[in-house]
């Protein structure tokens, strides 16, 4: 316990570091408008990837419909908002709420699908819900909706996803998240330990679900305009590619890749239509040296000198 | 009453009958081996147990209860456990992780705790962490707990297995073939560790094993299964001299001595 508050302590007085640093940039225009965009596109994705990078990699469950959450909390939560007035962050809870309800119900049936199924049947509702946006007249249909409020500031995803991060770090050092893991493991021996793996599977999309909820009212009121196209598979897979360059499991992997992999377009834009060619060069480079292990986070490690002789499977380990 | 009965179970895998009307009945604290050649069914009336299948047809009682269908995590719930022929550890996590997710169903704090680390979460997590550590200690893994599981040596990993089980604190302990591809001096000290869970657990035991002079040193009673059938049933002594059992099973070995 106390080494937990020890670790707490020095991950908020870090964060608030950050914080500050950035803040200041963001006031003094070193960091430009421009930037200071594409800085709160990186703490939105960064929200994105962990909660995809619970279902994926944590409890092992390919998704490739995640986009379909962002996109219910972002027209939910600027929905209710622009309808009702509620203060800002209820409308976010509001519509992380809606994308979890969502979560919920289509967890239930095809969760029990398994692998490449699963993925399908995801990818499928995924474009349902793109559809059924587009068709729906009050949220502007196929045209966006437009209008909405710009309330998100730099504080607010920052701190959001400072929230973020601690709250599923919480669950997957805790009972749940072993819970979790363990059907990612090994479905069979986890039910033979009286793991529900049913029962995890659902929590873990249905939390998921809310955090993309989340973050998608964040985009709503940072980009003040939705339309439902943004959200199709394309995105979804945009997440799965952080995850899976993120490294099975940790965050530290999971926040540098989605920063890196936000960044590049925007840095290689200089380079015209060359860019589209380049980023997924890059792409594959960056996969294949993945695959050699040769990961940010273990590089950081020793950089550090925290030399502690720490197992992959400590990642995993009860706090 | 019993703790186990199993009565006339029977199940069909299309064409197939891989158990027909198998019945036994353990008392609390019995031994009992399980033997049979190859594709006898005897994974299979584990699997039952287990919930894994749906017998066809028959009942399964354990401690009072019908338990014939129910999901195996609710068996588990029942103080039902199991080890798997081929091992299933979760590989990727260290050996103390492995043991751990066996508590999590005993856990009681909710998701809620878990997030904002409210004090049952503290309080639950060093039980849980305290009861892990004192059975690595019993099974002589707690030097290798922070080691992967799939690092660990092939007894060790048979040894981790049980020890897994037992975390769920069964009443009834479920060994499907402990041995397998362990060396004689491991096969012993595997027959002094089933004796002794037995009596520091105070559980029951069914047995699968092929080593033969583990399961006649130590199981007090033996059912032998051919093609899905009991042939035999009795203290070993009978079953080593019993005819249709050394056609069936002991022939082989018999030739081969
Ligand atoms: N899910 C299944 N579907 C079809 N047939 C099955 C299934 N499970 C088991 N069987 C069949 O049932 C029979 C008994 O298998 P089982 O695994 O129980 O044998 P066993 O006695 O454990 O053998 P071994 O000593 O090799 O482990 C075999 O013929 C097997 O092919
Ligand atoms: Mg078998």
């Amino acid at each position: 316990m106390k080494s937990y508050i020890k670790r707490g302590v020095i991950f908020l007085a870090a964060s608030l570091v950050v914080f500050c640093v950035l803040f200041v940039l963001i006031q003094t225009d070193v960091i430009n408008a421009y930037y200071s965009q594409i800085l709160m596109v990186i703490c939105i994705n960064i929200i994105l990837a962990l909660s995809t990078n619970l279902i994926i990699n944590y409890t092992g469950q390919l998704t490739l419909g995640h986009s379909a959450f962002m996109a219910i909390g972002a027209y939910a939560s600027a929905f209710i908002q622009m309808n009702t007035g509620l203060p800002f962050f209820l409308s976010l809870l509001c519509g992380s709420v809606v994308a979890a309800v969502f979560g919920f119900l289509i967890g239930l049936p095809t969760l029990r699908l398994k692998g490449d199924y699963l993925a399908i049947t995801t990818l499928g509702f995924c474009q349902i819900v793109v559809v059924a946006i587009q068709n729906i007249d009050a949220l502007g249909g196929a045209q966006g909706l437009a209008g909405i409020p710009p309330k998100t500031t730099f504080a607010w995803v920052f701190f959001s996803m400072i929230a973020t991060i601690a709250i599923l770090y919480n669950i997957v050092h805790a009972n749940q998240g072993r819970a979790m893991i363990s059907v990612r493991e090994d479905e069979i021996a986890a039910e033979a330990m009286g793991i529900d793996t049913t029962r995890y599977k659902i929590m873990s999309f249905t939390t998921g679900a809310f955090f993309a909820g989340y973050a998608g009212g964040l985009y709503a009121f940072l980009m003040m305009f939705i339309d439902p196209n943004s959200f199709n598979f394309l995105k979804s897979i945009d997440f799965v590619i952080y995850v899976v360059l993120g490294g099975t499991g940790g965050f530290v992997g999971c926040i540098a890749s989605t920063s890196i992999l936000t960044l590049l377009p925007e840095v290689l834009r200089f380079l015209g239509d060359l860019r589209m060619v380049i980023y997924p060069l890059l792409l594959i480079v960056i996969m294949i040296l993945r695959v050699k292990n040769i990961r940010v986070t273990s590089f950081l490690r020793r950089k550090s000198g925290a030399a502690k002789p720490k197992e992959r499977g400590e990642d995993h380990a009860a706090a | 009453m019993p703790l186990l009965d199993i009565e006339n179970i029977t199940i069909k895998f299309g064409g197939l009958t891989a158990v027909s009307d198998f019945s036994i009945s353990m008392e609390e604290n019995d031994l009992f081996g399980l033997i049979g050649p190859n594709g006898a069914g005897k994974t299979t009336v584990f699997n039952m147990l287990t919930g894994v299948y749906a017998p066809t047809s028959g009942k399964i009682v354990f401690n009072g209860e019908s338990i014939q269908g129910i999901q195996p995590h609710q068996i588990t719930k029942k103080k039902i456990s199991r080890t798997f022929q081929n091992i299933r550890l979760m590989k990727n996590l260290s050996v103390m992780d492995n043991i751990k997710v066996s508590y999590a169903y005993q856990a009681h704090y909710s998701l809620v705790s878990s997030i904002f680390r409210l004090p049952s979460y503290f309080r639950q997590e060093e039980e849980i962490e305290k009861k892990s550590l004192d059975l690595l200690k019993i099974f002589g893994l707690l030097e290798l707990k922070n080691e992967k599981a799939c690092n660990l040596p092939y007894g060790q990993q048979r040894r981790l297995e049980i020890a897994r089980a037992l975390a769920t604190q069964p009443k009834l302990l479920l060994l499907d073939e402990p041995a397998a591809g362990m060396n004689p001096q491991e096969t012993q000290n595997l027959m002094d560790l089933i004796q002794w869970i037995r009596r520091e657990f105070k559980i029951a035991i069914l047995l699968i094993e092929h080593d033969m002079k583990l399961v006649m040193g130590v199981c007090e009673n033996i059912v032998v299964l051919d093609y899905g059938k009991i042939i035999a049933q009795g203290p070993p002594d009978e079953i080593k001299t019993n005819k249709k059992v050394i056609e069936a099973y002991l022939g082989e070995e018999a030739a081969d001595a």
